[in-house]
């Protein structure tokens, strides 16, 4: 299976050759190599897929495959940095739906796009992105991954700040690499600390169950705590900062400010995820040596969910909402592989928390595509902007109500199943813990028909000019992601594919959660639907009645303040106002000072040097003069 | 100071009157050398301190060592190579009068660094 290594080549080379050229190609060309390409990866992704999960042996288990790997950098004999490309489920997983979701935006944004400047940058960035995504998730290694994952929050950055004259969009550009790089500084500790004990970074060793790997760490402690939890906690961390949980969330709402295109790919199918797939690949040295790390993912996972779920719940801007959404959804998925165990039905949290990646990145992407297609109408945000839409955009709201039926977990759409899987699983965990989901999964129906119905139905508002249904570029992947958001869940026995221990087991549906959630999900609708189907005062009124938490809510429950306040306050003004006074007034002074002592020595003496032959003659003389009277006199 | 003059009207020139004109030559030469501001002028000046020079090899040759001839060869030398040496000068001066347009020598002083750059290339601060 060596053609693998093209599904990584190949973007890589479209990433050079369209920014090489940049600007001498016209657009139309740039987007349709950018787009050709992607599709042969999508096709070869599909392709290793279908012989990946057709290969699984006797016993319906899935090896790893290794098909290249090469020694990159040798420290010691036993530790040493590959470069590799690792095929296992949720790899081949990944694959699909990176290249599925890559794909559709390349094509969707031909149309989104068309006549940007910077268009065929654009394109660049997009495989720049989709290369370092599929890197990372076919790494070997902790450390192969940690480049690829460096190189993901890069394209993120350069893409969130693709309109880098808006003041707005370099500032999230910013903030999104700096939180996320802050939040990588501690998954690098992780690492170093992982490998330091372990003498390895390579996955198919630490997670091989062998006890032996981490005999080292035995009785190591550091603050009471074992180091390999300190080890594991801090590369939560960096999944945490990637996948946007409490409370490093803070960049994700804010990087909406990028095309609408790349918040589909990256910030809502895609990068984001990153975190769910790093703790889903350690998942076995999770719980097997560090239970309790795990379980601390879970309850940050549910808060960080039910967090967001609110804060979506009083946003006006629509991708905003959204942005809430996906951290909500995302915090599901940790609460899922959290409260997971090892193997079999056991095992049910990790392989819903991976379905639920999969479908989420589905619908997710097609919310977010089919936001782009109203905004790309209205040219606005702001829902106050639009109302009444349905008339004009027939595909763009079928789909956007499809994506919201499966988000609020309706059948037989795919999000019903995944969070179904999830909730039952959190149910087998602890049955407070799994009401508080089910109550955020209700939250999540209803702030999702809210902002159905406020852009669908609702107050018109009047228009510039009326709004159009978007080119057939932009309506193909939102068809094509409806259909797969219809079917995905049902369709395909997840169970079979993606498990704890690799070994396929049967899932079935359990009836009274589903039952449960899904009445909590009508329930949700039809309040929705109640306030914001026709103008309706009930919202202000409970706006006004609990103000205090509508006003909270809606600054985000202050998080951003507070960051402010610890940086800004507490860091800059304690810590680097007197480092940045230590360094100019006293590095900077000394340094200064030796080269104005140099100046000033050379311009006393420079008058020697003043080039003017009869001085020079002069001087000569008086000295031979001086030597005589010397020699006559003394 | 008597046998000088005595000497010197009998027709018997001393060394010393030699070494007089020498001398005056000499710094005649020097002083030329230090005040004039004609690049052919200061020319002239080191040819007048060569031939004071070749009159001290040749004096002092004639009048210390008469059984000797080295003075005289060296006088001879120094005269080929100040024809050469002058000849080089001269193409410089006129290699100098060609891009500057004047042979001025106290204006030639273009290698040195001009005051107002040296100004401006203050560390800055």
């Amino acid at each position: 299976m060596q053609y693998t290594l093209l599904i990584l080549i190949l973007p890589l080379l479209s990433f050079v050759v369209l920014g090489l050229m940049d600007t001498k190609w016209k657009p139309k060309v740039a987007g349709t190599i950018g787009t050709t390409v992607l599709g042969i990866v999508t096709l070869l992704s599909y392709y290793t897929a279908w012989m990946y999960f057709s290969s699984a042996d006797i016993s319906g288990t899935y090896q790893e495959i290794i098909p290249f790997q090469a020694e990159w950098l040798r420290f010691t004999d036993s530790l040493h940095i590959n470069l590799g490309i690792l095929l296992d489920p949720i790899s081949v997983m990944m694959l699909v739906v990176i290249s599925t979701v890559s794909l559709m935006v390349h094509i969707y944004s031909l149309g989104y796009m068309k006549g940007e400047k910077g268009f065929e940058r654009y394109y660049a960035f997009l495989s720049l992105f989709t290369f370092s995504m599929l890197g990372l998730v076919l790494a070997t290694n902790i450390f192969q991954m940690y480049i690829f994952w460096e190189l993901v929050g890069v394209s993120s950055y350069l893409l969130i700040g693709f309109y880098y004259t808006k003041p707005e969009a370099v500032a999230a550009s910013k903030k999104a690499f700096i939180v996320t790089r802050f939040a990588d500084l501690f998954f690098l500790i992780g690492i170093l600390f992982l490998s330091f004990y372990t003498k390895t970074f390579d996955f198919g060793i630490l997670t091989s169950g062998d006890a032996s790997v981490f005999a080292s760490t035995a009785g190591v402690s550091f603050m009471g705590i074992s180091v390999m939890s300190w080890a594991m906690a801090l590369i939560f961390i960096g999944g945490a900062g990637k996948s946007a949980m409490f409370p490093l969330h803070i960049w994700l709402p804010d990087a909406m400010e990028g095309p609408t295109p790349v918040s589909a790919l990256i910030h809502a199918a895609t990068m984001v995820v990153a975190g769910v797939y790093l703790v889903a690949r350690l998942f076995p040295v999770y719980v097997l040596y560090t239970p309790d790390v795990l379980h601390g993912i879970a309850y940050v996972g549910a808060f960080t969910s039910l967090f967001a779920a609110v804060i979506a719940c009083v946003q006006t801007d629509i991708k905003r909402v959204l942005a809430f959404s996906t951290i909500s959804q995302i915090g599901f998925m940790m609460v899922a592989l959290g409260v997971s165990k090892m193997g079999g039905e056991e095992g049910l949290g990790y392989m819903a928390g991976m379905f639920h990646l999969f479908t989420h990145a589905m619908f997710k992407a097609l919310l977010f595509l089919g936001a782009g297609s109203i905004i790309h109408a209205v040219h606005s945000n702001e829902m106050s902007k639009m109302g009444g839409l349905r008339k004009y955009m027939p595909f763009t709201h079928w789909t956007f109500l499809i994506a919201c039926l499966a988000i609020a977990g309706i059948p037989p759409f795919s999000g019903f199943f995944s969070k179904d899987e999830i909730l039952t699983a959190v149910f087998n965990f602890n049955p407070y813990f799994g009401a508080l989901m089910t109550f955020t999964a209700g939250l999540t129906a209803f702030y999702m028909f809210r902002l159905y119905y406020n852009i669908f139905w609702g107050k018109e508002h009047k228009h510039a000019h009326t709004p159009h249904e978007s080119p057939f570029a932009m309506l193909f992947p939102l068809i094509f992601l409806a259909t797969v958001t219809v079917f995905a869940g049902w369709a395909i026995p997840f169970g079979n594919f993606v498990s704890s221990d690799g070994v396929a087991f049967h899932s079935e549906l359990d009836m009274t959660t589903a039952t449960i959630s899904v009445v909590v999900a009508l329930l949700s609708i039809a309040l929705a639907t109640v306030f914001y189907m026709k103008d309706s005062k009930t919202p202000a009124k409970l706006a006004t009645t609990f103000s205090g938490l509508h006003k909270a809510a809606s600054h985000r429950f202050y998080v951003d303040e507070v960051y402010m306040f610890i940086t800004k306050k507490v860091i800059f003004n304690n810590i680097s106002t007197p480092i940045a006074w230590f360094d100019r007034h006293v590095i900077d002074a000394t340094m200064n000072g030796f080269a104005n002592v140099t100046q000033w020595t050379s311009r006393r003496i420079k008058g020697f040097q003043s080039g003017e032959v009869q001085q020079y003659a002069f001087v000569i003389l008086l000295g031979a003069i001086m030597i005589a009277a010397l020699v006559i006199f003394v | 100071m008597g046998d000088i003059f005595t000497n010197f009207f009998a027709g018997i020139v001393p060394l010393e009157a030699y070494m007089v004109v020498s001398l005056i030559m000499f710094f005649s030469g020097v002083y030329g050398f230090l005040s004039r501001k004609s690049l052919l002028m200061i020319l002239i000046s080191i040819e007048l301190i060569l031939n004071s020079i070749d009159i001290n090899f040749a004096v002092f040759n004639r009048y210390l060592y008469p059984e000797n001839m080295e003075g005289f060869f060296f006088a001879l030398f120094t005269i080929a190579i100040s024809a050469c040496e002058t000849a080089v000068a001269i193409a410089i001066v006129i290699n100098i009068y060609r891009n500057l347009g004047h042979v001025e020598v106290d204006s030639l002083n273009e290698l040195q660094e001009p005051a107002e750059v040296a100004e401006n290339t203050e560390v800055s601060k």
